[in-house]
C-alpha cells in the first residue's frame, strides 16, 4: 500500500556519504534536486539561447522574458544602479523558482521515491535570506559607510519619537532574515503538506472502503486537482517574492537614506 | 468486515503518527544542516557562476543586437525616406525650372515671330502699297493718255460735224472748247 505520511516528502536520505571536518556532508536527495536545480536551469537556458536569433523562437522569447522580468524588477524597486546585482537576484530567483517547480513532481525513480522540495527546509531558505542580509549590510557599509546607518533614522521624524522609530527600524531590519526565510519555507511546507494529506484521504479511503472508498475518494481528488494548481501558483508566487524582497533589501543597501 | 478497514485506517494513522513522534520532523533535523548548507554553496556557486559569465550576457547581447538593429533599420528607414524626399523635391523644382524656361522660350519665340511677321507683313504691305501706287499711276497715265485722245477725237469730231452741217470751218482751239465744255455740263 502507499505510503500516506504527508511529512515522508521532506526526508533526506544518503545517497553517497561523505564526511569532512567532522562533519556529515553526505550527497544526499536535497543534494540531488540541487543539482537537479542548477543543471535544469543551464540546460534549459543554454538549449534556449543556442540560436539567439534575431526573430526568437518560442524557448528563446520564454528566457528572454525571464531575463526582462528580474531586469524589470530590479530596475523599479532598487534604481537603474542595482543592475550590478542583477545576476545575484536572477540566480535568486531562478534557483528558488526552478528548486519548487522539481518538487512539484508527486514521483521521483530515487531514494524513498518522492520528490524533494529544497525550499521545504528551513535551513536552505534561511541561507538564502541570510546570503541577501549580508549582501546588503557588506555592500550597504562598503559603499556608504557610516551614512548606512541612515537606513534605521528615517528623515523628517519629529526628535522625540526618533529613538522608538530607530529601535523599530532596527528591530525590523534585524528580523528581516527570519521573516524572509520563513515565507518561502512555511509556504512551501505548509502547501505540500496539504496536497499530500488530501492526496493521502484517497488512498486511506480506497484500502478502508473497497470501490465505494475510491467512488468517494472523487471529493479529496477534485481537491487535490485544485490544490496542485494551487501549489503551482505558490511555486512562482514565492520565488517572485523572495525575489522582490531581495530588491527592495538590496535598495536599502544602495540607498540608506530613503 | 467492517470492522477491519476502520482499524486498518486507525492503524496507519496510528503508525504514522508513531513516525512522525519518533523521528524528527525532517525540515527541522539538524542531521543534514552541514550537508545542505554545504551543497547549497556548491550548487548556487555553479548556477551563479553558469548565469553570470555564460548564459546572461548572451542573453543580454541577443537582445542588445536586435534593439541596435531595430534601430539601424529604422535609420535607414528614415534616411531612405529623407532622401526620396529630396529626391522628389529636386524633381519638382527641376520641373518647374524647365517649366519656366519653356515659358520663357515660347515667349521669345512667338515675340521674334511677331516681330518677323510684322516685319514681312510691313514689307509686303510696303510692296503692295508701291505696286498699287504704280499701277494707279499707270492707270492715271493711261486714262489721261486715253482721254486726250477721246478729245483729241472728239474734238476732230466736233470740227468736222461742225463743217458738215454749218459749213463754217471750225478751228481746233474753238472745237476743243466746245468738247471741254460738253464734258463740264456731262460731268455736273
Amino acid at each position: 500500500m502507499a505510503d500516506t505520511n504527508p511529512i515522508k516528502q521532506f526526508e533526506i536520505h544518503e545517497l553517497v556519504p561523505f564526511e569532512a571536518f567532522g562533519l556529515n556532508l553526505a550527497f544526499t536527495n536535497s543534494s540531488l534536486f540541487m543539482l537537479l536545480t542548477a543543471a535544469v536551469t543551464i540546460v534549459l537556458f543554454t538549449l534556449a539561447m543556442s540560436s539567439r536569433a534575431l526573430v526568437p523562437n518560442r524557448a528563446q522569447s520564454v528566457a528572454e522574458i525571464i531575463y526582462g522580468f528580474v531586469a524589470d524588477m530590479l530596475r523599479s524597486t532598487a534604481g537603474a544602479d542595482a543592475l550590478r546585482f542583477f545576476p545575484f537576484v536572477f540566480t535568486l530567483f531562478i534557483f528558488i523558482l526552478v528548486a519548487n517547480m522539481l518538487g512539484m513532481f508527486p514521483y521521483f525513480p530515487g531514494p524513498g521515491l518522492h520528490s524533494f522540495t529544497i525550499t521545504s527546509h528551513l535551513i536552505v531558505t534561511v541561507a538564502l535570506a541570510m546570503l541577501v542580509w549580508l549582501t546588503v549590510i557588506i555592500y550597504g557599509v562598503f559603499k556608504n559607510g557610516p551614512k548606512f546607518l541612515k537606513l534605521f533614522v528615517p528623515s523628517g521624524v519629529p526628535a522625540y519619537i526618533l529613538p522608538f522609530v530607530s529601535l523599530i527600524e532596527v528591530i525590523s531590519f534585524i528580523s528581516r532574515p527570519i521573516s524572509h526565510s520563513v515565507r518561502l519555507f512555511a509556504n512551501m511546507l505548509a502547501g505540500h503538506i496539504l496536497l499530500k494529506v488530501f492526496a493521502g484521504f484517497i488512498v486511506m479511503l480506497g484500502a478502508g472502503l473497497g470501490v465505494g472508498g475510491y467512488v468517494i475518494g472523487i471529493a479529496p481528488f477534485a481537491m487535490t486537482l485544485g490544490l496542485t494548481a494551487l501549489e503551482f501558483l505558490v511555486a512562482f508566487l514565492q520565488a517572485y517574492v523572495f525575489a522582490i524582497l531581495t530588491c527592495i533589501y538590496l535598495s536599502d543597501a544602495l540607498h540608506p537614506g530613503h | 468486515m467492517t470492522h477491519a478497514p476502520h482499524s486498518d485506517v486507525a492503524q496507519h494513522a496510528a503508525e504514522a503518527a508513531h513516525d512522525v513522534a519518533e523521528a524528527v520532523f525532517p525540515p527541522f533535523d539538524p542531521t543534514y544542516f552541514a550537508s545542505q548548507l554545504f551543497w547549497l554553496a556548491i550548487f548556487f556557486v555553479v548556477l551563479y557562476v553558469a548565469l553570470d559569465r555564460f548564459i546572461l550576457p548572451k542573453i543580454k547581447t541577443t537582445i542588445e543586437d536586435r534593439r541596435d538593429r531595430i534601430a539601424d533599420d529604422l535609420d535607414a528607414a528614415a534616411q531612405a525616406k529623407a532622401d526620396a524626399e529630396a529626391a522628389g523635391e529636386a524633381y519638382e523644382k527641376s520641373l518647374a525650372e524647365a517649366r519656366t524656361k519653356a515659358h520663357v522660350i515660347a515667349a521669345d519665340t512667338r515675340k521674334a515671330l511677331d516681330a518677323e511677321i510684322a516685319k514681312e507683313t510691313a514689307e509686303v504691305e510696303a510692296e503692295l502699297t508701291a505696286k498699287q501706287e504704280a499701277s494707279e499711276a499707270a492707270i492715271r497715265k493711261a486714262k489721261d493718255k486715253a482721254f486726250a485722245e477721246v478729245r483729241g477725237i472728239a474734238t476732230a469730231a466736233t470740227a468736222a460735224a461742225v463743217e458738215a452741217l454749218a459749213g463754217v470751218e471750225m478751228s481746233e482751239a474753238d472745237a476743243g472748247k466746245t468738247v471741254d465744255g460738253l464734258l463740264k455740263a456731262k460731268e455736273a
